[in-house]
């Protein structure tokens, strides 16, 4: 198994911790004037999204994790997995546990492609991409010319995810969201 | 590094603002030291010898006859004129420490150094929060507690007393590692506990460190149960090391046998090894007065003087840009 050390560590690095996959959100050096050198780094599990806080020794080594980002379209889900597909026309595809899609899950939309986290060749996460466009299945109807007062009211997508929109936007309107944020964006182009 | 950023990396760093509060900096650090009737000194940069201090790492450079280091601090040099009879000596020079690179390090940095003879490490703490209330707009709160002090208010236990096997157990539970030696389990618990729990507006001098790091500092028994402590102090100010002075080891017979140790210790790290300082030797075999003496890291300095993170906002052109 590959390893790296903390002369190589950089944001973004995955590697094992506790045996979980971690990304390195950020490292620092620490270094008293007369004294050991550490490396603070702050690391995000990627199984269960938590961020972890370590002081290693400068010098010492942890394992790297096999882990791969890979853009994959959304397929279908057969209730227990979802099925995303690679897009480099292989047409493989790869099932993912309620666990991995729980962040993208409001943003699923057949045809759209997701980063797809692959831990030893299984998916670890979903990840959606920054703004995804949905359609509103319920909401009250558009208050016409209504653009200035900025109220909002909940609409609810086609996904089951509820946002809230200006009060001029209609039902059954295709809407652009932040995922990062689930708050809506614009009308869809 | 973005294509712009790429075509920027040209420029400073470092605001205008920030380099001219730099240059009033030195000038108000010169007409301290002037007022004090201190000697400025200018010692060289590159020396055929390097200082084995295990924790670290000289930048050696490739001239024709033999190996050459770039100095980690002026001390030796600065030593060696004190047995000549310097009286109290003062510089401001660059210093080079190899993989130091971070938020708050860069491999090359500005080091303010000085000795008064017939001072003792309190007359010197003194001299150092005088300094910093010059340079400073404000009057600034100074502290001082001792090491051991600090880790039994902050950490909860006793650095010096207590078994090896319950500080490795501590260290294990509360960082996931532990360490054979005490030193680097020491070094940590200060880094992550003791100094983020520091009065982060004060002028904090923690004195009287573990025999073992006393480095080039006297040691002497703890008045309180006889524990052999270290002369020496470190300043820190907002979160960050600043300062270390010494009542500084006058004994040669003894600076030789520490300067083995280190070496032995570089040996057993698998470090670079290189001659020691002949000339600093017989330096203190000549006599080095009495003295205490600090070394002060000045990029640190202007950083606290002006609030700022990160030592690239200090810098004319950090190391990425050098």
């Amino acid at each position: 198994m590959a390893t790296y050390s903390t002369n190589e560590f950089k944001g973004g690095l995955k590697v094992l911790l506790d045996g979980d996959p971690c990304t390195i959100v950020e490292n620092e050096f620490v270094k008293p004037g007369k004294g050991q050198a550490f490396n603070r780094v702050r690391l995000k599990n990627l199984k269960t999204g938590r961020v972890w806080e370590r002081t290693f020794k400068s010098g010492d080594s942890i394992e790297s994790a096999d882990v791969m980002d890979l853009d994959m379209q959304y397929v279908y889900t057969d209730g227990e997995f979802w099925h995303f597909m690679k897009t480099d026309g292989s047409f493989e595809q790869y099932g993912a546990s309620e666990a991995a899609v729980r962040e993208a899950r409001d943003w699923l939309k057949e045809q759209e492609v997701y980063t797809v986290t692959l831990w030893d060749d299984a998916v670890l996460t979903v990840t959606p991409p920054n703004f995804v466009e949905l359609d509103i299945v319920e909401t009250d109807p558009g208050v016409r010319g209504d653009t200035a007062t900025g109220g909002t009211k909940p609409a609810t997508l086609s996904t089951g995810a509820v946002v809230k929109v200006p009060l001029f936007i209609d039902n059954h309107e295709v809407i652009k969201v932040d995922t990062r944020t689930g708050e809506y964006v614009s009308r869809a182009k | 590094m973005s294509d712009t950023e790429a075509a920027e990396s040209w420029r400073p760093a470092a605001s205008w603002t920030m380099m001219r509060r730099r240059a009033r900096m030195y000038a108000d650090i010169r007409s301290f030291f002037a007022q004090r009737g201190m000697l400025e000194v200018d010692t060289p940069i590159l020396s055929g010898a390097m200082n084995p201090d295990h924790q670290i790492e000289s930048l050696s450079v490739n001239t024709s006859d033999m190996p050459r280091y770039l100095h980690t601090s002026p001390e030796f040099a600065m030593k060696r004129l004190l047995a000549a009879g310097s009286g109290p000596i003062w510089q401001l020079c660059r210093v080079f420490r190899k993989g130091e690179s971070g938020r708050r390090h860069n491999p090359e940095f500005t080091m303010l150094e000085w000795y008064q003879p017939g001072y003792s490490e309190q007359d010197l703490m003194q001299e150092v929060a005088d300094l910093i209330q010059q340079l400073h707009a404000q009057p600034v709160p100074v502290a001082f507690v001792a090491y051991r002090q600090a880790f039994r208010q902050y950490a909860g236990f006793d650095p010096l007393a207590g078994d090896l096997k319950v500080l490795r157990q501590a260290t294990r539970e509360r960082f996931d590692w532990s360490d054979e030696d005490r030193e680097p389990m020491l070094d940590l618990w200060l880094a992550e506990v003791v100094e983020p729990a520091l009065p982060h507006d004060s002028l904090t001098f923690i004195h009287d460190w573990p025999a073992s790091k006393a480095a080039l500092a006297r040691i002497a028994p703890d008045p309180e149960d006889g524990q052999p402590i270290a002369r020496r102090f470190e300043l820190f100010w907002q979160g960050m090391e600043l300062a270390n002075g010494y009542y500084e080891l006058t004994d040669a017979a003894e600076q030789a046998q520490r300067f083995e140790a280190e070496q032995r210790r570089r040996v057993r790290h698998r470090l670079h090894v290189a001659p020691l300082d002949r000339y600093l030797d017989q330096a203190m075999q000549a006599g080095l007065p009495e003295t205490a003496g600090v070394a002060l890291g000045v990029d640190r300095l202007l950083m606290a003087l002006t609030g700022t993170r990160d030592i690239r906002e200090v810098l004319a052109f950090p190391a990425d840009r050098a």
